[in-house]
């Protein structure tokens, strides 16, 4: 057993000892020279630890994160060094910007070489620190218990984030006795953070003075595990609920409160709320340029309600009239606690009723809507009729959707409608294309039973194609529409609204009189994916239940005109006022 | 507004490169950054001589707070501490002219610890506004070469790294 004291193991048994210890069922490892002796230990735990083989580092990097933002657990990635660690860094970044719990094991160089420019040798730490929570570079085969300890507990509490854990080859060989339960070395780690009672009181006063509330809940609601108590709070108060793109499943999206999702491409009714609000709840949010557009305007009404758990995001944008430090499900939980045993705490009952009819109005004014045709496939009716089939199939709560980015992003962020948390991943903060194809797959791997789709673009899902071959292997029967417009659609877009339409390296395709390309179904069935190409809008109905029933991996690429903007939009840096409407 | 920030960290390799990096890539601008051991040998301590309005201020203490090997930071700029700065410098100095150098340099308590046929170094510390006017008292001289520590500080009394633990 690896357990047995006083045995010798060697620091490549160890580590991976260490993520079983850490509960960690599955990871997304592609070898190299100096990380062989990790994987040669992966090979005997291979009936406790299941090891994804990715096709690129970037794909087991995105993987660990699908399988991180589907499940809230730790995802871990491991890859060589040089030029292995160096396809985590966008992982990485990725990571940090979304908050994502992930951990990243690199081997390294033996310590003998370390600094004189060896074969494969890159200071990963060097590159990574800036873009994750916190790193290591292991110095002794006797720390890795430790530091495997401290980096589950750094990713995964307080606001999350990535860690990077890069391990010399010297040190995976050398054999020691371990100690798995070895004390932490944090003394400046304080993840805990609580708002007071007093703090509470303020934001319930906030709320009984206010008359046109409005809360605007961001992934954190999702991290934190609050989607309960968002609802329970919103559902006492009668406070309508705008969401973040990464909000989106934090609360009902069928729900009467629900304004769906604000900012850039939010609905019309949701940004007119938040603009015409005079007190807003900001809730695991961080006051992203996508969600203001320009800053002094954004929210200028109203007094600012700011609850988060990271102190460095409270006041870094827009100074907050009461700005709470915490945990934002703990602090909702005890605000739905004060009003449970106080309802007077709260507003009267109806103490909104102009308000809420006031949005009522923007919403029938201004719902979302595209312009369809018959002649085509718009992709946004291709997004909506996936997500109705899947509905009347009753399908939608063991649905999975990733994304990759840009047009498509936005439109399912609009059209496909999510009622629950962690169903929806999507690259938002860093907005890094070929996330969707093996993002889906992580997901997969954590839920066998659930059909995952990848929503994607040509442009992104060709960054991380060779995922399908993952895929098919691994059998992960993820599903990718492909939304295949021939460009880079959001590219195209802003350069028809700002640079006269003059296409600036944004067509994919290989001449406008020669068929699509790449032919991604014959791209998708040399990986022995299904795959078919639908044109017609009469076709599409068939070509979404073959792919949702397919038991292999499935592409179905969807031709769609690619002069279609999505709308509404608020130019960046530009206000409330500069909306476009559909 | 000048304000000076005490920090004790983790004694890690990285930790002043993951300091240095933050502050850099965040756009902040240090005027002084001096760092060294402390009494207890796994804890190091960095000064900062920072410019710049409070809500500047509030993000550069924040995004430091949030830096793992970062124990503790204080903005001490409001209470009640000892500041200094140590300088060599390296001054043109003929024989006629050290007698009144080193008049100076007994006026601001530094010491001559160098003197050859042309030049002369004094070592000299005290607050960053003495270290300056002594540097202007020696440039008609002749400054040759001059090397400071960056300011390091200390709050009169509570024991900081003592609470930290």
């Amino acid at each position: 057993m690896a357990e047995t004291k006083g045995t010798p193991q060697s620091g490549a048994d160890i580590l991976v000892q260490c993520l079983v210890n850490h509960g960690v069922e599955v990871l997304f490892a592609y070898p190299g020279g100096a990380s062989m002796p990790l994987h040669q230990a992966l090979t005997r735990f291979g009936d406790r630890l299941r090891t994804v083989l990715p096709r690129h580092e970037q794909g087991g990097g995105f993987m660990a994160e699908g399988y991180a933002r589907s499940t809230g657990k730790v995802g871990v990635c491991m890859a060589t060094s040089g030029p292995g660690a160096t396809n985590f860094v966008t992982c990485l970044a990725d990571a940090k910007m979304d908050s994502v719990p992930l951990i990243a094991v690199t081997g390294q160089v033996g310590t003998h070489v370390i600094g004189t420019d060896a074969f494969q040798e890159t200071p990963i730490i060097e590159v990574c620190r800036a873009i994750t929570k916190h790193h290591y570079l292991v110095q002794r085969t006797e720390d890795i218990p430790r530091v495997m300890k401290e980096a589950f507990y750094i990713a995964s509490t307080g606001r999350p984030g990535p860690v990077i854990v890069d391990v010399p080859k010297d040190l995976q060989n050398r054999a020691i006795i371990p100690d798995y339960d070895p004390p932490m070395n944090l003394p400046g780690y304080r993840p805990q953070r609580a708002a007071s009672r007093e703090q509470l009181e303020g934001v319930l006063a906030l709320v009984r003075h206010s008359k046109k509330p409005i809360i605007y809940a961001g992934g954190g609601i999702i991290q934190s595990g609050a989607a309960l108590y968002l609802r329970q709070f919103a559902e006492k108060t009668g406070i309508p609920v705008a969401l973040t793109v990464h909000g989106l499943g934090g609360f009902p999206s069928d729900h009467f409160l629900c304004l769906q999702m604000l900012g850039m491409h939010g609905t019309v009714y949701a940004n007119y709320a938040i603009n015409d609000a005079d007190l807003l709840l900001a809730l695991g949010v961080r006051f992203d340029d996508r969600v203001t557009g320009k800053v002094s305007e954004f929210a200028k009404h109203g007094k600012i309600v700011h609850i988060d758990i990271d102190p460095s995001e409270i006041n870094k944008i827009k100074a907050a009239t009461l700005p709470v430090n915490g945990d934002v499900c703990q602090t909702l939980k005890e605000l739905v606690a004060l009003l449970d045993a106080d309802p007077s705490l709260g507003p009267k009952s109806n103490a909104y009723a102009d308000w809420i009819r006031q949005v009522e109005e923007w919403r029938s004014q201004e719902p979302m809507r595209f312009q369809d045709r018959d002649d085509a496939i718009m992709p946004q009716f291709a997004i909506q009729r996936l997500w109705e089939i899947l509905r009347e199939r009753g399908m939608l709560e063991d649905t999975i959707v990733t994304t990759g980015v840009g047009q498509h992003q936005m439109w399912a962020a609009q059209y496909f409608k999510f009622n629950s948390p962690r169903h929806w991943l999507t690259s938002g903060g860093l907005g890094a294309m070929g996330f969707g194809l093996p993002a889906a797959l992580g997901a997969q791997a954590a839920h066998p039973l659930k059909t995952v789709i990848d929503i994607d673009g040509d442009g992104s899902f060709l960054m991380n194609i060779q995922e399908l071959a993952t895929a098919y292997c691994e059998k992960l029967p993820v599903k990718t529409m492909l939304l295949n417009n021939q460009h880079l659609g959001m590219v195209v877009q802003w350069e028809d609204r700002f640079y006269e339409s003059n296409r600036g390296h944004t067509y994919l395709g290989a001449g406008f009189e020669h068929e699509p390309y790449p032919d991604f179904v014959a791209l998708a069935q040399g990986f022995k994916c299904g795959a078919r190409s639908v044109e017609r809008k009469e076709d599409l109905d068939d070509a979404l239940e073959e792919m949702i029933d397919s038991k292999l991996p499935y592409v179905l690429d969807v031709l769609v005109p690619y002069q279609e903007h999505v709308l509404p939009m608020i130019p960046g840096g530009m206000t409330v006022r500069d909306i476009i409407k559909a | 507004m000048r304000h000076v920030l005490s920090a004790l960290v983790q004694n890690q390799p990285g930790v002043l490169a993951h300091v240095s990096g933050m502050l850099a890539s965040r756009g902040f601008n240090i005027d002084s950054l001096a760092v060294g051991e402390t009494e207890d040998p796994v804890l190091s301590r960095m000064t900062f001589v920072v410019h710049g309005d409070d809500t500047v201020l509030e993000q550069v203490r924040k995004q430091l707070d949030k830096i793992v090997t970062i124990v503790r930071v204080d903005d001490i700029s409001s209470e009640n501490y000892v500041e200094r700065d140590l300088m060599l410098i390296k001054v043109q100095a003929n024989s006629a002219q050290r007698t009144e150098i080193a008049l100076l340099v007994e006026m601001f308590r530094g010491r001559v610890v160098d003197v050859s046929a042309v030049d002369i170094m004094i070592e000299i510390s005290g607050t960053e506004s003495k270290i300056v006017a002594f540097i202007e008292m020696m440039r008609p001289f002749g400054i040759l070469e001059l090397a400071r520590t960056g300011r390091i500080a200390l709050v009169r009394g509570r024991p900081m790294s003592k609470e930290a633990q």
